[in-house]
């Protein structure tokens, strides 16, 4: 029996995978990047020795967390930052808003940070009456179209520039243009005035800096830059796998982010921020609050052998290699992480039973560990999945179906006389179509079958 | 505000961690991959140590990312190119901090120049056309300049106006990201500025169909009066 | 040398033809061959569907009827995947751990067999036609096999081989996936066979059954003329 998140993600699939339109435009787009990350890639003088380097530094911080994660917050607090350890999304959340009623904050602004879609802080902000605002052009966009952002890292990857002009004259009552440049300019503007006037910047963090106490913000346009510059209180949120040793260890993540995530050399702007400003700075916030969250990742870290998927720096290039993802798209996972990645963790940070389907739609290609800029071993933890899955709730007819075959390997002799046996109703299977059993059928409604030989190899090898 | 479940989160981890990890999941039947010393340099994309090589890298860097590059021979010199820029570029007001080498150029400007020392508004900081600042340090292999709020006039000077100026010397270049945190750690692990930043290039995005699309939120052009 | 042939279960009840070139390969080449009977399957589905248990039950018989010293050569590279890559994990901590271990070491997928452990290359063969070669995804990242049949591909006598545009992109049959998902399985599918009909190849030549079963259903349902064929059958031919 399938889960109603399972039946969902089918349902969504077969909608997405008949869509060609669809198919194509994520084609073009991640072809582009693919061209341009082999390009930065094959600059390297050793990607792979850098994998090894990188996934190392990540065992190390996570298998030590708790050493780090201490002198993360004793580094920060030395200098003037609010550090809040959140167990769960609803603590985070609490203290968020909690904040923004002792400050009086009418308006806030924010930055692209995966950490908050998953605690749906915006939802929680909105609820008490905060006007929240996302400034990343593509979560901007998403955000316009109340929906859920569709890739890790471009979140509004499946719109094209005519549906992205549509958006913006109904919600922003702008004249219509095919230019991204002009759609760009347009976003531009509307925000402009939203940084100046937010009483509280957040942003995520992509790393959290052990030995000198910084969070890391890697991005492209400046918004991360203005989200924490201009108002007066600056909240980061960040999960507590993202702390790693030390400053140096950020010329191998800093580069490879930018290598695996868009395929550029290095991001356009790599911030670092240690506290709120000093005595001797002209401007920045006066506060500077840092929540660490929890949220089922020592649950993660409890397990072991998948212990590696914590080392997760969140490119999304597991996204862009994966041919699933390709053809469903973003939005079919429903939940906050896609792809491969998504696939491993979210039953350990949402529950096994609900989310296992996702581990099993995978062909296990293998080519996001491949690609896997921190070499966790991604592919085969779907497979750690699937047999935690059957372990603690194995689906009776499968198990009685697979106990029976393998019981039958047993009389090979015997499967063999059945198969030949079974030749004669093959004619029988196309016409007989709509009445076959599932696994069947899902075969044979786009593909011919194989026809099973009038003489096995077991039959040559007896007869030679 | 108390800092919520500090013991608690540290608890979990603590006793998530009795349980080792295998290191690096070894190839099948292999042995784990020894522990190499964590060298940046050798696996980054090679760079040359020469000052010339690292100009010349730096010059090609620009080139790609679309950072307005300027050599000039001297201060003299970067006084008229910003002369040349201003008109280039329509500036009507500028904002600056201070700083003995902007000191000597800035002025050539004859703009209205708002200085960060003097705490402007942030409203009318947006209203300059130009944001001039000095910077820690350039970066021949990617073409960045790294700058920190102590020393290139605060968080919002380099972001804000929709140009940001960067004045600088060419005994600033240094080869490559491993040397960029070097300079940062020798420069400032005593006291390290709030804020520190890599800038790569004029602010861009590439949300809408992969587009390339420069000036997002950032500046939309980054100039560089590079002194020789 | 003797060798052992291990014949996944489609190849034996759907595509014997393939374990038969792989026979008259090595015995052409002087060796002996040897097939087991008792075995009938390697377990990958029971195994991928996360029935572990189970796959042990299955896995404990090839165990026991490989046990030896001889190599084992296997015309796939999803079965030889799991028997090289995926019986120490699924033995691990049971008594069979070093049993599985040790014939981890003497499983070979076909073409690296050839090229990486006989050092061959060149077997006289003969197959005039331009083909295309798709790389299946367990030979291909598991047991990193992607030059070795292209080395073989290339003494073949009057063959043109022409690499199709993302030629390491899954083909979507993925097991069980195949019949879980098939609406993914199939435009997977697809995409792979547009790749490989753009190149205006004639076969579309793999290493692994199982990849062309899928793709050749997904062919001769749109009713298009390219073929499919495996490697040994290719390298077999005169």
């Amino acid at each position: 029996m399938l889960s109603s998140l399972a039946a969902k993600f089918k349902n969504s699939s077969t909608k997405f995978t008949a869509d060609l339109g669809h198919r194509a435009k994520i084609r073009t787009a991640l072809k582009s990047y693919e061209k341009a990350r082999n390009g930065t890639q094959s600059q390297y003088q050793d990607w792979q020795a850098a994998r090894t380097a990188a996934s190392t530094i990540k065992w190390e911080a996570i298998n030590h967390l708790d050493a780090y994660l201490t002198e993360f917050v004793e580094k920060l607090t030395a200098r003037g930052t609010k550090v809040f350890w959140a167990s769960n999304g609803q603590e985070a959340r609490d203290y968020v808003v909690a904040l923004a009623k002792e400050k009086g904050a009418r308006s806030i602004i924010k930055s692209k940070s995966m950490t908050s879609e998953e605690i749906h802080l915006n939802e929680a902000l909105r609820q008490a009456g905060y006007e929240v605002v996302e400034s990343d052009l593509g979560e901007y966009i998403v955000q316009l179209r109340e929906e859920a952002p569709y890739h890790l890292v471009f979140p509004a990857m499946h719109l094209t520039r005519h549906e992205i002009s549509d958006l913006f004259q109904e919600k922003l009552h702008t004249p219509p243009t095919d230019s991204p440049e002009e759609l760009t300019m347009i976003a531009r503007r509307a925000l402009r005035m939203k940084y100046l006037e937010a009483d509280i910047g957040i942003s995520g963090a992509n790393f959290g800096i052990a030995e000198t106490g910084m969070i890391s913000i890697t991005e492209n346009e400046g918004n991360a830059r203005l989200t924490t510059a201009l108002p007066k209180v600056h909240v980061a949120l960040m999960g507590i796998e993202k702390v790693i040793p030390k400053l140096a260890d950020l010329a191998l993540f800093l580069p490879m982010l930018a290598t695996a995530g868009t395929g550029q050399q290095i991001t356009c702007y790599n911030s670092l921020i240690g506290g709120p400003r000093q005595p001797d700075e002209t401007d920045g916030p006066e506060e500077f609050h840092l929540i660490l969250l929890d949220n089922q990742r020592t649950q993660l870290l409890a397990d072991a052998e998948q212990r590696d998927a914590l080392h997760c720096i969140r490119c999304g290039a597991c996204l862009n290699v994966c041919p699933i993802y390709r053809n469903v798209g973003g939005h079919t996972y429903a939940t906050t992480y896609q792809g491969p990645i998504g696939s491993v963790i979210t039953p350990h940070l949402r529950g096994l039973m609900d989310w296992k389907h996702l581990s099993y739609a995978s062909s296990l290609c293998g080519a996001c560990t491949e690609t896997c800029p921190v070499k966790i071993d991604l592919h085969h933890h779907l497979l750690h999945n699937r047999r935690n899955a059957v372990a603690q709730q194995p689906d009776p007819a499968e198990r009685f179906a697979f106990r029976a075959f393998a019981f039958l390997t047993r009389f090979p002799g015997l499967l063999n006389r059945l198969a030949r046996l079974s030749r004669h109703f093959m004619p029988l299977t196309n016409a007989a179509r709509s009445f076959l059993p599932p696994p069947v059928k899902g075969w044979v409604a786009s593909r011919d079958l194989p026809p099973i030989a009038a003489k096995s190899f077991r039959d040559y090898w007896r007869t030679r | 505000m108390n800092s919520g479940k500090r013991e608690d989160i540290l608890g979990r981890i603590r006793e998530a961690l009795r349980v080792p990890a295998p290191r690096l999941h070894a190839e099948h039947g292999a042995a784990p991959a020894p522990l190499v010393p964590v060298q940046p340099r050798a696996w980054l994309p090679s760079v040359p140590f020469d000052a010339e090589g690292q100009l010349a890298l730096f010059q090609k860097n620009c080139v790609q990312l679309k950072t307005d590059l300027q050599l000039v021979s001297g201060v003299e010199a970067a006084m008229k190119t910003i002369v040349n820029l201003r008109n280039a570029h329509h500036w009507t007001m500028a904002a600056a901090h201070h700083h003995p080498l902007l000191d000597q150029i800035v002025p050539a400007l004859g703009l209205e120049t708002q200085y960060t020392e003097e705490r402007p508004d942030s409203k009318s900081l947006e209203k300059c056309s130009v944001g001039i600042t000095a910077c820690d340090a350039l970066i021949g292999q990617t073409g960045s300049i790294l700058l920190t709020a102590r020393s290139a006039g605060g968080r919002a000077l380099s972001v804000l106006p929709p140009h940001h100026l960067v004045i600088a010397r060419v005994d600033q270049l240094v080869p490559d990201l491993p040397a960029a945190f070097e300079l940062l750690s020798a420069r400032y692990v005593k006291n390290y500025p709030s804020f520190i930043t890599f800038i790569t290039g004029p602010s861009r995005t590439g949300d809408i169909e992969r587009i390339l699309v420069l000036g997002a939120h950032g500046p939309k052009n980054l100039t560089v009066i590079l002194i020789q | 040398m003797k060798i052992n042939l291990f014949i996944p279960c489609f190849v034996d009840q759907l595509f014997p033809s393939v374990g038969i070139s792989v026979v008259r390969i090595f015995e052409k080449l002087g060796h002996t061959v040897d097939f087991k009977e008792a075995i009938f399957c390697c377990g990958q589905p029971l195994f991928n569907g996360g029935y572990w248990e189970e796959t042990r039950g299955i896995a404990t018989r090839v165990l026991e009827t490989l046990a030896g010293s001889d190599p084992v050569v296997v015309p796939s590279g999803s079965c030889a995947a799991m028997v090289k890559n995926f019986y120490p994990e699924l033995f691990r901590k049971t008594p069979q751990a070093e049993a599985a271990v040790q014939l981890s070491e003497r499983v070979f997928e076909f073409s690296s067999f050839l090229v990486d452990q006989l050092g061959i290359t060149d077997l006289g063969s003969r197959f005039p036609a331009k083909v295309t070669f798709h790389d299946g995804c367990h030979g291909l990242r598991e047991l990193h096999v992607k030059l070795q049949p292209r080395q073989l591909l290339e003494r073949v006598k009057d063959l043109t081989l022409v690499e199709m545009e993302d030629q390491t992109s899954c083909c979507g049959f993925g097991g069980t996936f195949a019949v879980k998902f098939p609406m993914i399985s199939t435009a997977m599918g697809e995409t792979k066979s547009a790749s490989a009909l753009e190149t205006g190849a004639e076969y579309l030549v793999s290493n692994d059954s199982s990849c062309l079963m899928h793709l050749q259903g997904l062919l001769s349902r749109q009713n298009q003329k390219l073929k499919t064929i495996h490697l040994a059958e290719v390298l077999a031919s005169s």
